[in-house]
């Protein structure tokens, strides 16, 4: 049998690029002479900036502070063990970048393994063990936490979660059965399920506390004193821990039935993460940790080899990294100042960029629009906007006084631009509108004042060609709605210089969004994809295929929705103009569906209705559809489809839309909701063979998003 | 408009534990500002009875006002101890003497009216910084003979007490330091001490010096108990050459700091706050800054003359014993014995530690103790020597006196 030193020997030698965290053992005299304590505390020895992780060398660390400790526990010399963390950092889990190294079945349940008997061992001291949640707790942070006797929190601890199904794993370090064991399965599936499910969400101090999962909770003043002082109360016997009980009846059940609903609504099923979750969650209502611990390592093992939680990783660092350091961006220093921004136009868009801009840049923002009326109507949407968010708290009477003092509108574009650094047009999407509405802008703006474009689809190279200064003219591509969808996509036109580019990436940042470099091409990245995946679903129901079976046929994919329901979203008006202009560029991949022009002829807002609950095709629209004799299976829908975005993919990269596949992936996540499970989209086509069945190869090398063969 | 003077009452004073200074001690990687907010805080849960907001004055005492010990700490530390926004603060400084004066400003203050409660403390980190960062002493100190520039050396100014009062030999200011060890070590195992020290979490990362990691102080780290005559006798004497001023019969260098509440009496009976002292004269005098060691002199003087007491009515002392001879010279002054039982009864800065302007609230919080041990004591002083040549003195009244002897 392997030991446990031996097991994380073996993978540390597979990571030698791992950031190793100590694990320090310092002893200390407990407030009110409740006797010698050993202290245990991770550190990377970084600021707080880089946060500790556990990679297998710094388990191995934690083992071996574990023996001194226990060998102290068992001879008497000490009677309590804690652990806490470097200032502001519990400790925020494995190491994510060990894990995509891990090519082996049996490497990665050594991980699981690994961490298990570590962890365990905190359980079986001969004294009882403390957790000090001091700082930012996820993952393998948590769940060593969880393995203790007892559990403190600070007041001040901004971020605590189990963020593995997020990401495609479980909670394997013990999170799964404890947690549901400590404080119930329906609150262990907030925690592990829906909060992970629902963008990572991240728990405060107090809820840690409220939830059960910590059994006090000190301020961030002096937590740490605290926290021993409690200590001390606690080992003497003055303060008795008081637990809820723990429902093990149909609570614990319904728990689990609520989980996996939740699950459905967010991955349809599509990915295995959160029902490998929930079956050790169901499990674990028995109580018996030890095979709870085995599933644990089985379930983490298999996803740690299954390509989900590849995609996933893949996925989170192109969100993390890529979406922060935009590739083809150019140098920052190039960017000019942005102190007062101009939007041309007052409608609905033009308000919600306008309430954007004065919220993050907090610079004047001035609308203009063709009368007093619309330019009132934008003005004041955006003052109650403000309203709102003072209601709510959001931010304070001085900050909202301050933004609306910001934004306010004018009819003289000359009054309005004239000192303006950043001008963006929101108006109808109509090339010789748009041109006409950028000269008006030059003719009173200084040279270097940027104009940016919110188009969709149309040329920003052909915009700016009329200009006496075209190399200031930026697409500036935002997502509905505004306020939540991260991706912007900037484009560079063929005149586009450096400098503007520059600056309309540092805008971007200022306004938090993930900015991918673009190429002027049609309709240019998301919509251009969705418009092809949406028009080869419709082309096939154009062909005969039922309703149904077409978006039964996208169901694995776990897309957060089906693609009529989406085209709903977007308004089949809007979906037809964009799958017209993409027919006008590319004729032969993109075709003008009859049957959708018919739907939007007849003023209908989508292929469905609502009356039963579900959504069932509209009989309206039923009878409008003129379908062929062609019915696919909805294996074939699926081929279909996924060989249209494979292809249209394909030439996009061929025609240097953007610099590599992963700005696609990262488009279609941030702008579109693509799935992490899927990686945005590439590594699902790669692993299922579409990629080498339409081009021939694959997006992505070996290894970047996928089990390494 | 007519004004009534109203009686200032110490309400409760705690402190952190005394660390040395330098890379060694414990506190090396650990904020000042951090050690005086937690004593702040530990005022706060302490006296449950006090609503925060009731709060007037935050003054905190530093030396060197620079840092971690500058930016109006008084008003920073406040905020981060978690006291409301509504509540002042202010720095102050006259360097040892640094939180005796917070709470003396404070004290008038609330006579006249202008505060109920306040916060009064102080902190020096002597590791952080070094007696003498980033001074500038106008060169007309020297030219114009203002001063010796041994005055600006404290342990030169204590060589120089020695010098003008021969009979208080090294000797005796050994045995002095001795007895100090002694004493301190047996409050520690009575545990008059630890109660109102505040324990100090400290992180080390330099291996060199310890176990690394978190930890936590609970106890003055310069204790030397065991101290022996023989064992000071060996020690180098810095100041001069075959002089007598060692490390032994002087407070070292140290980091820490302290906090006290005060209040009106009145507002103390209205809020339920306990009552240790009363608060009865004070004096700040100046002396020669060449022999700044002598200051408590002149201060007890003018405090007594104040309060109309003569200090045969003073039943307890705490001095500060920056230097052992500076307090044999008060007591010699007024002809009280080197070993007499009524001064620093749990011992002193010798033992403890001296963090500059933290001081001063640590000699009130042991005298609080020794009132209620004592209630045939009626008076008490605590007294203190200030660079530059000052002292001050604060005589506090017991009231939990008896009627005793005393």
């Amino acid at each position: 049998m392997t030991t446990t030193a031996e097991l994380l020997k073996g993978a540390a030698e597979l990571f030698p690029d791992e950031v190793v965290t100590r694990s320090h053992v310092r002893h200390l005299e407990l407030p009110q002479g409740a006797g010698r304590f050993a202290l245990i505390t991770l550190d990377n020895g970084l600021d707080h900036t880089k946060p500790t992780t556990f990679g297998p060398q710094s388990l191995a660390n934690l083992n071996t502070a574990i023996d001194q400790v226990e060998k102290e526990a068992a001879d008497g010399e000490i009677v309590g063990a804690g652990i806490t963390g470097k200032p502001f950092i519990f400790a925020v889990g494995a190491d994510l970048k060990g894990v995509e190294l891990l090519k082996r079945h049996e490497d990665a349940l050594a991980i699981g393994k690994g961490g298990h008997d570590v962890f365990k061992r905190l359980s079986a001291l001969a004294v009882p063990t403390f957790a000090y949640y001091n700082g930012a707790a996820m993952g393998g942070g948590v769940e060593v936490g969880l393995h203790c006797s007892y559990r403190t929190v600070s007041k001040a601890l901004p971020a605590f979660s189990l963020p593995e199904v997020f990401l495609g794993l479980v909670p394997g370090w013990g999170g799964c059965t404890l947690l549901p064991n400590l404080i119930g399965a329906d609150r262990a599936v907030s925690v592990i399920i829906e909060n992970s499910l629902n963008q990572n969400k991240q728990l405060k101090g107090s809820q840690v506390h409220e939830l059960g999962i910590a059994d006090a909770i000190f301020e961030g003043a002096d937590f740490l004193e605290q926290s021993l002082a409690w200590t001390a109360s606690v080992l003497k016997g003055e303060t008795e821990v008081v637990r809820a009980e723990v429902d093990r009846g149909e609570a614990w059940d319904q728990a689990v039935q609520r989980g996996r609903f939740i699950a459905d609504g967010k991955v349809h099923g599509a990915a295995p993460a959160a029902y490998r979750a929930l079956d050790i969650i169901a499990a674990a209502k028995n109580g018996d940790l030890r095979q709870g611990f085995a599933a644990e390592d089985q379930a983490l093992a298999d996803l740690i080899m299954g390509g989900e939680l590849r995609s996933g990783i893949y996925a989170f660092n192109l969100v993390q990294k890529r979406g922060k350091r935009p590739a083809g961006a150019p140098d920052k220093n190039l960017a000019r100042p942005v102190s007062k921004v101009g939007v041309v136009g007052a409608g609905l868009m033009a308000s919600q960029l306008a309430l954007l801009f004065a919220r993050r840049l907090e610079v004047p923002v001035v609308l203009t629009d063709i009368d007093q009326e619309r330019v009132d109507k934008g003005v004041g949407y955006v003052h109650g906007e403000i309203d709102k968010l003072l209601a709510k708290g959001r931010v304070s009477g001085d900050k909202a006084n301050r933004l609306k003092a910001l934004v306010t509108g004018s009819l003289d574009k000359a009054a309005a631009f004239g000192d303006a650094d950043f001008v963006i047009e929101a108006v109808f999407e109509e090339m010789g509108v748009k041109q006409k509405v950028f000269a008006e802008v030059e003719a009173v703006v200084g040279p270097q004042t940027i104009l940016a474009t919110n188009t969709s689809s149309l040329s920003v190279s052909e915009m700016a060609s009329k200009l006496e200064h075209p190399e200031r003219v930026v697409g500036f591509h935002f997502f509905n709605p505004v306020a939540i969808l991260p991706l912007l996509e900037i484009v560079r036109g063929e005149q586009t210089d450096d400098a503007s580019l520059a600056t309309a990436f540092g805008v971007a940042k200022k306004l938090k969004k993930t900015a991918v470099l673009v190429k002027d091409a049609p309709a240019f990245v998301v919509n251009r994809i969705l418009t092809r995946f949406m028009g080869e679903i419709q082309n096939v129901i154009d062909e005969g295929t039922p309703v149904e079976v077409a978006e039964k046929a996208i169901e694995p994919l776990g897309l957060p929705m089906s693609p009529l329901v989406l085209l709903e979203l977007v308004g089949p008006a809007i979906g037809l103009h964009v799958s017209e202009t993409l027919h006008g560029a590319f004729p032969d991949r993109f075709k003008v569906s009859p049957n959708l022009a018919a739907v939007v002829k007849a003023g209908k807002r989508g292929f469905y209705v609502y009356d039963s609950g579900k959504p069932e095709l509209d009989p309206e629209v039923a009878a409008l559809l003129q379908q062929g004799d062609v019915a696919l299976t909805e294996q074939q829908v699926r081929d279909r489809v996924l060989d249209a975005v494979a292809q249209e993919i394909g030439l996009m990269l061929d025609e240097d839309v953007v610099a590599e596949a992963q700005d696609i992936d990262l488009c279609l996540i941030t702008g579109a909701g693509w799935p992490f499970h899927l990686g945005g989209i590439t590594p699902y086509l790669d692993r299922e063979g579409v990629s080498e069945r339409v081009n021939g190869k694959r997006f992505l090398a070996q290894g970047v998003a996928n089990v390494p063969a | 408009m007519p004004r009534t003077a109203r009686d200032v009452v110490f309400v409760d004073g705690v402190r952190t534990p005394f660390g040395k200074a330098g890379p060694k001690g414990i506190y090396h990687e650990t904020r000042a500002d951090d050690l005086v907010i937690k004593c702040i805080r530990e005022l706060l849960r302490r006296n449950p009875d006090l609503p925060a907001e009731r709060i007037d004055e935050v003054a905190v005492a530093a030396t060197t006002q620079i840092g971690d010990q500058g930016l109006t700490l008084g008003r920073t530390a406040g905020i981060l101890a978690g006291l409301p926004k509504t509540v002042p603060g202010f720095s102050i400084d006259r360097m040892c003497a640094g939180a005796m004066t917070a709470v003396t400003t404070t004290s008038g203050g609330i006579a006249f009216g202008a505060y109920d409660v306040v916060v009064a403390g102080g902190v020096e980190h002597m590791g952080r910084h070094p007696m003498g960062e980033g001074v500038d002493p106008n060169p007309r100190f020297v030219s114009e003979k203002l001063v010796d520039e041994s005055a600006m050396f404290m342990g030169m100014t204590a060589e120089n007490l020695h010098d003008r009062f021969p009979h208080l030999t090294k000797q005796r200011a050994d045995e002095y330091a001795v007895r100090s060890q002694e004493k301190a070590a047996k409050a520690y195992a009575n545990g008059k001490i630890q109660q109102d020290l505040v324990p100090i979490s400290v992180r080390r990362t330099n291996p060199e010096v310890g176990e690394t990691g978190w930890g936590l102080a609970t106890a003055d780290e310069p204790m030397r108990p065991g101290t022996t005559l023989e064992s000071l006798a060996s020690l180098k004497t810095p100041f001069r050459a075959h002089g007598r001023v060692t490390a032994g019969n002087a407070a070292g260098l140290n980091d820490g700091a302290t906090a006290s509440l005060l209040a009106a009496e009145d507002v103390a009976n209205e809020l339920g706050l306990p009552v240790k002292m009363r608060l009865v004269s004070y004096a700040f005098a100046g002396v020669e800054p060449e022999v700044m060691g002598i200051g408590p002199v002149p201060a007890t003087e003018k405090a007594l003359a104040k309060a109309g007491l003569s200090i045969s009515d003073i039943g307890l002392f705490e001095v500060n014993e920056a230097f052992a001879v500076q307090v044999l010279a008060l007591l010699d002054h007024y002809g009280i014995a080197d070993d007499d039982p009524r001064v620093n009864q749990y011992g002193g800065a010798i033992a403890f530690g001296h963090p500059l302007a933290s001081s001063g609230v640590r000699l009130m919080t042991q005298l609080a103790r020794q009132f209620e041990e004592q209630p045939n004591v009626r008076y008490g002083l605590t007294t203190m020597c200030v660079g530059f040549g000052m002292g001050g003195t604060v005589i506090w009244e017991n009231p939990h006196f008896d009627g005793g002897s005393k």
